[in-house]
């Protein structure tokens, strides 16, 4: 299955890991789009389900950011994980025109890490409130909140 | 030619029928839904971010607040991260047990659902008999556990103490009564022509379109696709058991509807089969790493203390990795994301809770549809905003 993968894409696969009977692929950003399309496409991998989507920060290490999308495929029943790393500032292509899945789960990478991405229909936060300032699963982001003395009072 | 613009609708937060605070935002054209846009957000409690202070086993009662009609389940779906992460295999005691309050608590689960998604199609009856099954099961979780809602009964490595004398029979003498049970429900509601009329055809979701958009549990299935975790993937013993996974055919709130009514009956099949098969050994997992030493030996041994002492304070330090691992809870599939980097507390989770994504395909299926229609759709994707907003 990585073979395939690897085969048709040789030079966007940074890296492949197993670890507990689970397989990770490391993808390249600039690929990332076309490496997402053959993985749910192709008849022999058949990633139809995207069970899972999400952020992660790893300051101080560049890049910052990796984002981690969980695929499955009901007809194999088979998962694999694919993580994508990205600099903060950058931002990846959506995955919405492949998993509509990826909507809401990318607007939360988005509102908890401030990664964005491109072509996603409808980019706005998800969680927080309205007018809320910082992402708050960033690791410089205090836990107690950034304005933990005064209430935080939406303006009307 | 007069111009046409649509009505703005806000429904929610505060609605009864959106099941915590949801809020819709809908445009209509008359009595007819154009766009629906559903805004959550509002019981956001940084779940994922606390865990990240918390050492493992400190993390175990924030699951509980997930998705608060499933306690059990959030457990179970943690702590088999966890060991995953950790590479301990459980004792068939402890797994057999996690399966039987898995499924009660399915049942519980279940039974509010049906019992408040009858209650927004105005049957009211349905409440009070549900109510009233509920209360059995949670009087058997409650006192397996000793906590209603919260249970925090599953710990890392097995379970926090085995089950109670007398625990057996009461799980028979409830599943004694319990089919009949399913059977009253149906008599209000599978043929009621006013239950059939409001549902049949109502909120339709297609298969490809339910599989694309993510949709798990009883809302993939009662489009028709035959997907469920404890089959596919099965966790805790799960394969050793004899059930059926029903499906629907047409994706509407009728088909989910009898979908989950049967899912309770399968349910029901799962824990006669491990209240009669249930082996007898130990509890929990023999790793010393994880596992808090009996409570006759650190009273007496030095060495039991310290190890008490240390796994309480400081926890422990699974291998540096990242593992996912999901189950099959009541609303869909429930996964768990946990990246390790070797320190006593785990560095990034992720949750993922079916009731977050089954709510994104809502107005997929609302669109076009009637207002009317919103409710009943609303109460058969089965939302609990806890786990929608962590």
């Amino acid at each position: 299955m990585i073979d395939k993968v690897k085969g048709t894409f040789p030079d966007s696969i940074r890296e492949v890991k197993t670890f507990r009977d689970e397989t990770t692929l490391v993808v390249e950003k600039e690929k990332m789009a076309e490496v997402f399309a053959f993985l749910q496409k192709d008849p022999d991998l058949s990633f139809d389900y995207l069970t899972d989507l999400c952020g992660a920060d790893y300051k101080p290490r560049k890049p910052r950011f990796e984002v981690v999308y969980h695929l499955c495929s009901t007809k194999y029943d088979r998962r694999l994980r694919v993580k994508v790393p990205v600099e903060e500032g950058e931002s990846l292509t959506s995955v919405e025109s492949i998993w509509k899945a990826a909507n809401w789960y990318e607007r939360e990478a988005y509102d908890m890490l401030g990664i964005s991405f491109e072509n996603h229909p409808d980019l706005r936060r998800i969680l927080t409130s309205d007018g809320f300032e910082g992402h708050p699963l960033r690791k410089d982001f205090p836990v107690k909140g950034k304005d933990f003395e005064k209430p935080f009072v939406p303006e009307l | 030619m007069a111009e046409t613009r649509y009505m703005t609708v806000n429904m929610g937060p505060q609605h009864p029928a959106t099941h915590g605070v949801m809020r819709l935002l809908l445009e209509l054209d008359g009595e007819v839904v154009v766009k629906a846009t559903p805004h959550v957000g509002h019981l956001h409690r940084g779940v994922e971010k606390l865990s990240e202070t918390m050492t493992y086993h400190q993390v175990i009662p924030l699951t509980d607040r997930l998705d608060y009609t499933n306690g059990i389940g959030n457990n179970l779906g943690y702590v088999l991260t966890v060991e995953k992460l950790l590479g301990i295999e459980v004792p068939k005691r402890a797994q057999y047990i996690r399966v039987a309050l898995a499924e009660l608590q399915r049942l519980a689960a279940h039974l509010i659902w049906l019992g408040t998604h009858a209650l927004d199609i105005g049957a009211w009856t349905m409440l009070l008999y549900t109510f009233r099954e509920r209360e059995s099961i949670l009087r058997i979780i409650e006192e397996v556990s000793g906590g209603r809602l919260t249970p925090t009964y599953f710990r890392i490595g097995g379970l926090v103490k085995d089950i109670p004398e007398g625990f057996e029979e009461k799980v028979r003498a409830f599943l004694d009564d319990f089919p009949g049970r399913i059977n009253e429900y149906e008599t209000l509601l599978t043929k009621n022509v006013i239950w059939m009329r409001r549902t049949k055809g109502v909120g339709v979701l297609t298969a490809e379109d339910a599989i694309n958009h993510g949709a798990s549990g009883p809302t993939l299935r009662g489009s028709g696709v035959m997907w469920d975790v404890r089959k596919r993937f099965p966790y805790s013993s799960y394969d050793e058991f004899d059930f059926e996974i029903p499906i629907g055919q047409a994706g509407d709130v009728y088909d989910r509807y009898t979908v989950r009514l049967e899912e309770m009956r399968q349910s029901a099949r799962i824990i006669r089969q491990v209240v009669d098969g249930l082996p007898d050994g130990l509890i929990m997992a023999d790793d010393p790493r994880v596992v808090l030493p009996p409570k006759d030996d650190v009273g007496r041994n030095i060495d039991a203390l310290v190890r008490q002492f240390k796994i309480v304070s400081e926890g422990f330090e699974p291998p540096e990795g990242e593992v996912f691992m999901s189950i099959e809870a009541p609303k869909g599939e429930l996964g768990f994301y946990i990246v390790s980097n070797g320190s006593n507390h785990p560095y990034r989770i992720k949750i993922r809770t079916p009731s977050f994504i089954n709510l994104s395909v809502l107005p997929k299926m609302i669109e076009g549809g009637m207002i009317a229609d919103i409710i009943a759709t609303i109460g058969s994707i089965d939302i609990v905003m806890g786990e929608i907003d962590r």
